[in-house]
């Protein structure tokens, strides 16, 4: 039924339409239409962050952490391309969000005008699609097809540019078109051939491991129901990347722990033994294969994926499977029973032997000590005091983000939200927001540390005004830990510029918002503060003061095979080969 | 394997057979893209090709059908198999993107170019061009007294050729639009 409105009311009502409760933003000249509208209305909640920046993590956050696209509303110009960093970040880890920029009246386009930027050109690489709306008549089906697009296939943002003018102006509003009425839709189903030939290999496998990613989150519930089952059905070990921690429950027994740079050892010797690897919604980042040439040499390799650029794109794939993850796995499981439930149990039992030696070295072993807090052990008593807590965690970017994901153990997806594939500091402390936003009584943790939160520390206002009781959980080691460990091992410890010089008392600061600060420095008293951070109701800055020096590992050096893996107790000396060294 | 002949162990066979392996052997591929005729759709394609460090040898767009809004960007690029293979799927990717064909591989195609060269000469030398021309059947579409312009129509080597024939004469100026291709065959 045709309503006529104007566009900014078109935009709450779209929102409204597509079950959206909270849009993160800022505001600005070429967005008070809509804000106006905003004012005028209670279904939809708008948080104010502190830059635009924040606003985009918050969305991320709020989306990882439920499954539905999260909403972001900023200004032109500055306030577009303080979006961009957040941008880049959904993109690169496949989170769909919908940003709704304002802009120049159309008249004034092209004219440098005042907060004008090309905001669909600038954030054409970063945005799956971005459309600027000329007409009023066109932004509703726009907006309509902005989270369409944002949710169906590889999910991934979306920009709408949307003219001052174009917000004003009226025309009929119509509603969302039904999802099959659409040409974007990449097909769901797995062509059953392929999967056959995968179920063949995985019946005749010695050495199958299932290698994981965030895709099968993105998938939805059912995904991960279905790779439960497949896992605990065919006894075949498991392991994940970074973004698809949870999706498989680290208490299951088939379990390897995450895989990588800063895997566990387990996870990295099996697949570099492996004979068939079946990669689940993973990209085989660099983070991920280490020297390619030497990556898994004796495998065949399977690859389930949405998007079909993602395969062969690093690793010669044999069994290329292009289909959405939960589709795949229900028609990999059914044919697999159908067939007879067959697996090499004899040979897949010696393959646990063999990993069962590789979990006896103790990967994530470490040096203890009574008088200064090791940052592992923070993360493992963080572990502790939450385990069983309705808990979901967000991350920075460096060493701290390691060892959260080395230390702290998720049994769901949705629970885990970090920058993965971007590496954006300045993501977990406004990405705990959005969580915070999407679960108002659950626990919401951001592990950080101290260089990466001060990039995005503004949002303290944010966390007061909407009495969001965010804990920001700081591993304190005064140091860009993971620049400095880099530095140490590539760059003859000439630590050049990665001291967290002048940085300011967390408490203070905490109280300066009125919010509770906490600072521990003794491995004693770690217990009682971090259970002081959690029975607070009101956000906390925990001032953890770690272990300065301390290294991440295990370790892959760069351009070092999975086999070849550093860990705490050798030597580091020369271990990056020149080659290795121009890596990132 | 059955399904897919693979040999078990075998590990160097694609189940699409693609391409057998990754070859370092750098080829030239037509790829033929039919995208919605909106606003920066070949930006975002040029955008794929800069951003990702793939080459570009000929580009050309127009639209094709103006009532369904569809535009023909046909893209002349060279790289491994792998790098081919690569430029399709991100293509494909590309939300405005309807199909990609590759008509380097998808059976015989024909391809054309339309090329208007000027030839500044005197004397004996306009002589020689126009029975050059003649060659080729090159259309002259302007004339001075002291030039031509031709307009050919032919393969990108044709033009090529006729190019590096004009230089000693007088070639002045040449503009190509590009090549275009299609698929031979009914469908």
């Amino acid at each position: 039924m045709a309503r006529q409105m104007t566009g900014a009311k078109m935009v709450v009502q779209a929102l409204r339409d597509q079950g959206v409760d909270t849009v993160f933003g800022y505001p600005g000249g070429a967005v008070l239409p809509i804000y106006d509208e905003i004012f005028q209305q209670n279904d939809i909640q708008h948080i104010l962050v502190r830059h635009e920046q924040a606003a985009i993590h918050a969305a991320e956050g709020y989306a990882r952490s439920t499954g539905k696209p999260g909403v972001a509303l900023v200004t032109s110009g500055p306030g577009a391309t303080n979006a961009v960093t957040g941008l880049t970040d959904a993109l690169l880890d496949s989170i769909p969000i919908i940003v709704l920029s304002g802009q120049v009246p159309t008249f004034m386009i092209g004219t440098d005008a005042f907060q004008e930027a090309d905001t669909v050109g600038i954030t054409r690489p970063c945005t799956k699609h971005n459309w600027l709306v000329k007409e009023t008549s066109d932004l509703p089906q726009i907006l309509h097809r902005a989270f369409h697009v944002a949710t169906t296939g590889r999910p991934g943002p979306v920009l709408i540019d949307i003219p001052k003018d174009v917000q004003f102006a009226t025309a009929n509003y119509s509603d969302a078109p039904k999802k099959s009425s659409y040409r974007y839709n990449p097909p769901v189903k797995g062509d059953q051939d392929a999967i056959t030939a995968l179920v063949t290999a995985l019946e005749t496998a010695k050495k199958p491991i299932f290698y994981t990613g965030g895709g099968v989150i993105n998938s939805g519930p059912a995904a991960s129901q279905l790779l439960r089952e497949l896992v605990e059905a065919t006894g075949a070990p498991i392991t994940s990347t970074l973004m698809g921690l949870g999706a498989y429950p680290a208490s299951g027994d088939k379990w390897l722990g995450m895989l990588g740079m800063h895997g566990l050892y387990e996870a990295n010797m099996a697949m570099h033994d492996c004979d068939l690897m079946i990669c689940v919604g993973a990209r085989f980042d660099d983070r991920i294969t280490g020297r390619i040439d030497a990556f898994s040499p004796h495998s065949l390799k399977a690859h389930i994926d949405i998007d079909p650029s993602s395969i062969n794109k690093i690793i010669h794939i044999d069994i290329p499977i292009v289909g959405d993850v939960a589709h795949v796995l229900e028609d990999m499981l059914r044919i697999w029973k159908a067939r007879g439930r067959k697996m090499n149990r004899e040979a897949v039992a010696k393959w646990w032997a063999q990993i069962n030696e590789w979990q006896a070295v103790n990967c994530l072993n470490y040096k203890d000590d009574s008088k200064v807090i090791k940052p592992q052990y923070a993360l493992q008593r963080l572990e502790a005091l939450t385990k069983g807590m309705d808990r979901y965690v967000t991350t920075e970017v460096g060493q701290h983000q390691m060892w959260a994901a080395q230390y702290l153990n998720f049994e769901d997806p949705h629970r885990w939200m970090t920058s993965g594939g971007l590496g954006t500091m300045g993501y977990g402390f406004p990405a705990s927001i959005g969580v915070q936003m999407a679960h108002r009584d659950a626990l919401v943790i951001n592990v950080a540390g101290e260089a990466s939160w001060l990039m995005n520390m503004q949002e303290m206002g944010t966390a007061m005004q909407f009495n969001l009781p965010v804990k920001q959980f700081i591993l304190n080691n005064e140091r860009l830990g993971m620049v400095r460990q880099w530095q140490e091992l590539l760059h003859g410890e000439r630590y050049s510029q990665s001291w967290s010089q002048a940085l300011p008392d967390f408490v203070k600061l905490a109280e300066a918002f009125g919010a509770k600060g906490i600072i521990c420095s003794d491995p004693a008293d770690l217990d009682d503060a971090i259970m002081d951070m959690i029975k607070h109701d009101g956000p906390v800055i925990f001032d953890c003061l770690v272990e300065k020096h301390e290294n991440c590992f295990p370790m892959i050096p760069s351009g070092a095979a999975h086999n070849k893996m550093l860990m705490g107790d050798v030597s580091t000396k020369d271990a990056i080969k020149e080659g290795g060294a121009v890596l990132v | 394997m059955n399904a897919l002949q693979i040999k078990k162990g075998a590990n160097k066979h694609s189940a699409y057979n693609l391409r057998p392996t990754f070859s370092d052997a750098v080829e030239q591929h037509t790829l033929a893209v039919l995208v919605d005729n909106e606003a920066g759709v070949l930006a975002r394609v040029i955008g794929l090709f800069s951003g990702r460090g793939y080459n570009i040898d000929s580009l050309t767009v127009a639209e094709v059908d103006r009532s369904g809004h569809l535009s023909r960007i046909t893209i002349v690029t060279r790289g491994t198999p792998q790098v081919i293979e690569q430029i399709k799927a991100q293509l494909g990717r590309i939300v405005p993107v309807h199909t990609v064909n590759d008509l380097t591989v998808e059976g015989p195609s024909v391809e054309r170019e339309l090329a208007l060269i000027k030839v500044t000469s005197e004397g004996e030398k306009r002589v020689e061009a126009l029975r050059l021309a003649d060659i080729f059947r090159a259309k002259v579409v302007d004339s001075t007294l002291s030039s031509f312009v031709f307009e050919l129509t032919g393969t990108p080597d044709k033009i090529d050729a006729f190019a590096d024939l004009m230089r000693p004469i007088g070639l002045s100026e040449v503009a190509r639009t590009g090549v275009a291709a299609l698929r031979r065959g009914e469908d």
